[in-house]
């Protein structure tokens, strides 16, 4: 943690009506590092993703990516100076190929203009293939090479989830969000699921910052974690560290059972 | 590599053969089945153009019929000769610019197409921002309103009275040489990955703009490049039948052009060729309903209006039974044809050529 956080989050709020989802969160996203954001449900974890991918404009507060003020910018132009993000409930195009799938996450790299397409110049059929041969790539890097031409929707749900990482994958990001990646796996999906994070992280050279309600997955993979309650952090630091935290043991668990469980 | 260029030679085969078909039907056919077939063609760029703003991005337009009329308007004004002009405006006499401005018929086409796309980016910037049914009804009152300006705006448009005598270029080589034009420019671009950026948006705007999509260019670009090829298809329309009013731009015309899209297939370019032949011949053959006829000892008087309720019989029955249209949103291609044998072989050839 010696060099520039990737992402810097100052007092960032969030509120919607009367109800501060997200309070004054301070985080430095270190470099290069596999990190972890966690709460009970509710805690305004997806809302702090939602912020930072330029989906909600914050209260106030500001977003700085890789020394740059990305605060209250749009989704797309976000994503083109770097941050990716995978969602909750799978969000794949479903009538479009996997290959397709991957293929749209290139486009925002993409030089040539629209009216390339009808009139077939050369840069512009050499820019597709060169976005097919990416694509296919991507494709192989995460074990879905076979399944190139099915329909996104018909593949089984864990490789759902694995199109998705490389979709967002493909926008060539330097920072990668994903939010409950291990929702609804089985015990050895999730430990795929972990190896595979490890190798995505290692093998693009990647930020990661990841919500998770499995702890196994959270404390396996993660080397920090934040935890937010009702939308405030109560507590930061290594794994071991947020395992033996007294207020995070009484957020997730509630007070009266950790008094019961003492006594 | 082998399929691409055995593609490319069934295709140039396939269009020498549609060739053939229309000079043989130029020499050969009656001025009825003449009018028939080049109402295909156009009923075909028409469903094209909406296929690509509501089939392949996902916008439900109803403003067709308005882009339709700025092209059969402007085309209409610059193929007419200056002394007819100056004979038909009889409410108010046409505008300076205006009635000496000639243009080969290409040209005007063209200019008909481009007056569209201008109005289209020109409403698209506020009415896009718009989603679902909302889009729907702004657009159609786009239209209405451009009708009801075409109908008052005397020294440009004529007024109630329309313009009449237009010049009937387009005959069989025009229509299918705009429709090859069209069906081209289409396809190269929904083949691309830009078509699978549009697709993206109709899918799932939020997680196209989280891959970087900027979506509210996209479909403005969609919506205009549509409504470009609507104006082509209006000033088309306007020389085949060389008499164009304000009551011609209704939204029937929209309706019965969604209908061929929505039949043929949303998302689906051969879907919206074949669905343009389907509908177009199955409304002049339905005339026969509408004749008097004998069914044993019945004797049915003619109804006028008869074929319109049993075409609309059929609509409900497409929508119950098959509501993805025709084709869905596959295309026929020529790995299918060859793989599902000679059943599909018997299409007719207008929707062989596409891929």
């Amino acid at each position: 943690m010696t060099s520039a956080p990737i992402l810097k989050l100052e007092n960032l709020t969030m509120r919607f009506g009367g109800l501060a989802a997200v309070s004054e969160l301070s985080i430095d996203v270190p470099r290069g590092a596999i990190v972890g954001l966690i709460g009970p449900n509710g805690a305004g974890k997806t809302t702090v993703f939602n912020m930072v991918t330029g989906f909600y404009r914050p209260t106030h507060g500001r977003v700085v990516f890789d020394g740059d003020d990305i605060t209250g910018l749009q989704p797309h132009i976000i994503c083109r100076s770097g941050i990716s993000r995978t969602f909750q409930n799978i969000r794949l195009f479903s009538h479009e190929t996997v290959l397709e799938n991957v293929m749209i996450g290139c486009h925002v790299r993409r030089r040539s203009k629209w009216w390339s397409a009808p009139l077939g110049l050369p840069s512009f059929k050499e820019e597709e293939e060169r976005i097919r041969r990416k694509s296919l790539d991507l494709l192989e890097s995460v074990g879905l090479a076979e399944y190139a031409g099915e329909t996104s929707s018909s593949l089984p749900y864990g490789a759902q989830r694995r199109l998705e990482i490389a979709r967002a994958l493909a926008t060539d990001p330097k920072f990668l969000l994903l939010d409950e990646p291990a929702a609804g796996m089985n015990p050895q999906e999730s430990q795929d699921l972990m190896a595979f994070i490890r190798g995505v992280q290692k093998r693009f050279g990647l930020t990661i910052l990841l919500i998770e309600h499995d702890m196994k997955v959270v404390m396996g993979v993660c080397e920090y974690i934040w935890v937010l309650d009702y939308g405030v952090k109560i507590a930061e630091g290594n794994p071991e560290a947020i395992q033996s935290n007294q207020k995070v043991i009484v957020a997730y668990l509630g007070e009266e059972y950790v008094k019961y469980a003492e006594s | 590599m082998n399929n691409r260029s055995r593609d490319l030679a069934l295709n140039s085969l396939a269009l020498a053969a549609l060739a053939a078909f229309l000079y043989w039907a130029h020499t050969s056919f009656d001025g009825y089945k003449i009018q028939i077939l080049n109402l295909i063609a156009v009923n075909a760029i028409l469903a094209l153009s909406l296929n690509l703003i509501y089939g392949f991005t996902g916008m439900f337009s109803l403003g067709h019929a308005g882009f339709m009329a700025l092209g059969a308007y402007t085309s209409a004004i610059l193929i007419l000769p200056s002394a007819q002009k100056q004979m038909m405006w009889i409410i108010e006499p046409l505008i300076w610019p205006l009635s000496v401005m000639n243009a080969p018929f290409f040209v005007a086409v063209l200019a008909g197409g481009l007056v569209a796309a201008f109005f289209a980016l020109l409403i698209a910037i506020p009415v896009l921002r718009l989603g679902g049914d909302y889009l729907g009804i702004a657009t159609l009152g786009f239209s209405e309103i451009i009708r009801v300006v075409l109908t008052n705006l005397n020294f440009i448009t004529n007024g109630a009275l329309g313009i009449k005598g237009i010049p009937s270029y387009a005959n069989l080589w025009w229509n299918y040489g705009w429709l090859l034009l069209t069906t081209f420019f289409i396809v190269r671009l929904i083949n691309s990955n830009f078509g699978n950026v549009l697709k993206a948006i109709r899918d799932d705007e939020i997680a196209a703009k989280n891959m970087g999509i900027n979506t509210f260019f996209y479909r403005v670009l969609s919506f205009t490049i549509g409504a470009f090829f609507a104006g082509v298809g209006g000033a088309l329309l306007g020389s085949l039948v060389t008499t164009i009013d304000p009551m011609m731009f209704r939204f029937v015309l929209t309706f019965n052009i969604l209908m061929i899209t929505v039949t043929g297939g949303l998302g689906s370019i051969s879907g919206s060729i074949i669905g343009s032949v389907v509908i177009t011949v199955l409304l002049e053959w339905l005339r026969i309903v509408e004749s008097p006829m004998t069914i044993g000892s019945f004797a049915i008087p003619g109804i006028p209006g008869m074929r319109m309720v049993i075409f609309s019989l059929a609509l409900i029955l497409i929508i119950l039974f098959r509501r993805e249209g025709i084709m869905g949103m596959r295309e026929l291609s020529w790995d299918m044809l060859f793989s599902r044998g000679s059943r599909a072989r018997n299409h007719d050839e207008e929707g062989e050529d596409r891929r």
